[in-house]
């Protein structure tokens, strides 16, 4: 068995700051933003994008980007809006939801646009 | 009508008054599926009768009070007899009981009807509740859930993911600042629960005060230093109603966002007070179902985890224990599966394959978070999410605790595996057949998923399942 390893997490280090679902996961490729857009798309739930300043990530509410794309199932056409949305917040964490109507909740919602540390 | 009867004192048999083969149930009555062992000679039909006699209104004898009533209306109906796949010493009789025989909004008075003397009958062997549909007149009268799935996603913003969640251990004994540590730990390492161990309620080792004071620090350092909400299941299951009450109250003003509760050994009263006072004060309840195994287990004589989740939904509770398929616990796969959906679904139907005997509509009552815990770790994660999907809690114990570099190494690793699935399992691959590659990948990235996948590589429990569901073998 290999020696034990420290934990490194602190309040200190901005680093340590989570976002939610994927956020211990590596910063998505272009390739997998594309797949979970699709995703969204399959089940049927309606695409939005929400950004914020990291250091307001625990808030419920973020930054809505424009409104969201109720029916929109062109996968380009979404990440499109993602990408514009990082261009013009470059500092700030993007995500993605997938509002589900029936659920009247988010289906899914994942940052994929990692703004900096703070 | 009832003026043309008579007194007849005497014994008569329960056949002549409660087996009525061409009764159609109505929408409103409940409807229970028992599975009855008569004892040698007694028949199916005196058998399936004498259960609906004394589940509902039946004595044994006649007596002349039985005429100043319209027992015709209250009476339980035996209406339908089956065989048992693969079973001949026992059978399945089908009961429909008038709504009018229940409390509006009480499962204990449902139960104490239902499943009250009629179980030390002499005539039977033995007796089962293998089901009840509960109408939507009679659900629209009870509380349920005091959240729900979708509240809990809101307030605890967990989205797109089953939570993760860690009962503490060992179960007994800690200090409650020595607890605090384990709770802070793994709250720090990325899991979203804690949970307090159905045993600890407040014992001289560690007085319930005292762990909801340390258990609150760990919660609010471990929000500040990942930036995520964090809770823990603060049991608050206590000797007394009042109690109890007391200790949901102090969570409350601690600013704690979820407390438990075990609704059998603390009682469905108890439980659905304390569901009614979670909803009034924005309190998210895990319930915990200790002692079901003596109910549920037995596939001859009992009631079926099935109708222990009805009951749970309908007193109210925002998480119940269902068992994980995988791990050290007793439970069928297909089973699981269809008492899962009792708990998350609004609208169930008749589905014999999965052990649901009757079309069940919960109507707008809100569902329930399913939540696997006991003896799994890592290499269950495919498995979990590939059967339980997103509306869960998965609870790793020693999975979690057991990790070679300690609790916040083994929360890591159990939150990067979890996410790993998730996201794999959004890109179209199939997780139970790719699970070994996806986890591989994952680990990659961390070197605490890689210790915890060398640590429990060869633990399995593959045991037989003693209460499987009833299917023809011959």
């Amino acid at each position: 068995m290999s020696e034990i390893q420290d934990y490194p997490s602190s309040l200190r280090d901005p680093a340590s700051r989570k976002f939610e679902t994927f956020s211990y996961l590596p910063a998505m490729t272009a390739e997998q933003i594309r797949s979970q857009v699709e995703y969204i798309v399959a089940k049927g739930w309606n695409p939005g994008i929400e950004h914020t300043e990291p250091e307001n990530a625990m808030d419920n509410y973020w930054y809505m980007w424009k409104l969201p794309m109720f029916g929109e199932s062109d996968v380009d056409a979404i990440i499109r809006e993602c990408q514009a949305c990082h261009n013009a917040h470059p500092q700030n964490h993007v995500r993605l939801l997938g509002f589900d109507n029936y659920a009247q909740s988010a289906g899914a919602s994942m940052v994929i646009y990692r703004g900096a540390a703070v | 009508m009832s003026s043309t009867k008579t007194y007849d004192a005497g014994v008569k048999d329960y056949r002549e008054t409660y087996w009525m083969p061409d009764y159609e149930p109505s929408a409103t009555d409940l409807l229970a599926c028992f599975k009855i062992t008569p004892q040698p000679g007694v028949p199916r039909e005196e058998a399936a009768a004498a259960v609906a006699a004394e589940s509902s209104t039946g004595t044994w004898t006649t007596v002349w009070t039985d005429l100043l009533t319209d027992l015709d209306h209250y009476k339980g109906r035996a209406y339908s007899i089956e065989d048992v796949p693969g079973d001949d010493s026992c059978f399945y009789a089908f009961i429909a009981y008038p709504i009018d025989l229940f409390e509006e909004g009480s499962v204990v008075n449902v139960f104490t009807s239902l499943v009250g003397n009629v179980f030390g009958f002499k005539a039977i062997r033995a007796l089962r509740l293998e089901d009840v549909k509960f109408p939507i007149a009679y659900v629209m009268t009870c509380n349920g859930p005091p959240n729900g799935i979708q509240v809990e996603r809101d307030k605890m913003n967990k989205y797109g993911r089953p939570l993760l969640g860690c009962t503490i251990k060992p179960k007994l004994g800690l200090s409650a600042k020595n607890y605090g540590r384990a709770v802070y730990e793994c709250l720090r390492g990325g899991l979203d629960f804690t949970k307090d161990d159905e045993n600890v309620n407040s014992q001289p080792f560690m007085r319930w005060n005292h762990r909801f004071d340390f258990v609150m620090e760990a919660i609010h350092k471990a929000e500040q230093e990942t930036g995520e909400r964090k809770g823990h299941y603060l049991n608050v299951t206590a000797p007394t109603p009042q109690e109890m009450f007391k200790r949901a109250e102090y969570a409350r003003q601690l600013g704690a966002p979820i407390i438990m509760h075990d609704y059998i050994t603390g009682g469905f009263c108890a439980n659905t007070g304390l569901a009614q006072w979670c909803q009034e004060n924005g309190m998210l309840l895990h319930i915990h179902r200790a002692m079901h195994a003596v109910l549920d287990r037995n596939p001859h004589h009992g009631i079926h985890f099935r109708v222990l989740v009805k009951i749970l939904r309908l007193s109210g509770g925002d998480h119940l224990h269902t068992g994980t398929v995988v791990g050290k616990l007793e439970g069928d796969r297909e089973a699981t599966l269809g008492w899962i959906d009792l708990l998350r679904e609004s609208y169930i139907e008749e589905d014999r394959s999965r052990g649901i005997f009757f079309d069940q509509d919960w109507g707008h009552m809100p569902g329930v978070f399913a939540v696997a815990s006991g003896g799994i770790h890592v290499w269950h994660m495919p498995a979990l999410v590939s059967i339980f999907g997103d509306d869960a809690v998965l609870q790793f114990g020693g999975g979690t605790l057991g990790h070679p570099w300690g609790n916040a190494a083994g929360a890591a690793a159990n939150r990067v595996a979890l996410e790993a699935c998730v996201a794999a399992r959004n890109q179209g691959r199939e997780l139970e057949k790719e699970g070994k590659d996806i986890l591989n990948e994952a680990a990659k990235s961390s070197s605490e998923l890689k210790a915890a996948m060398e640590t429990w590589k060869e633990i399995k429990f593959e045991f037989d399942t003693v209460d499987k569901l009833d299917v023809a073998h011959r």
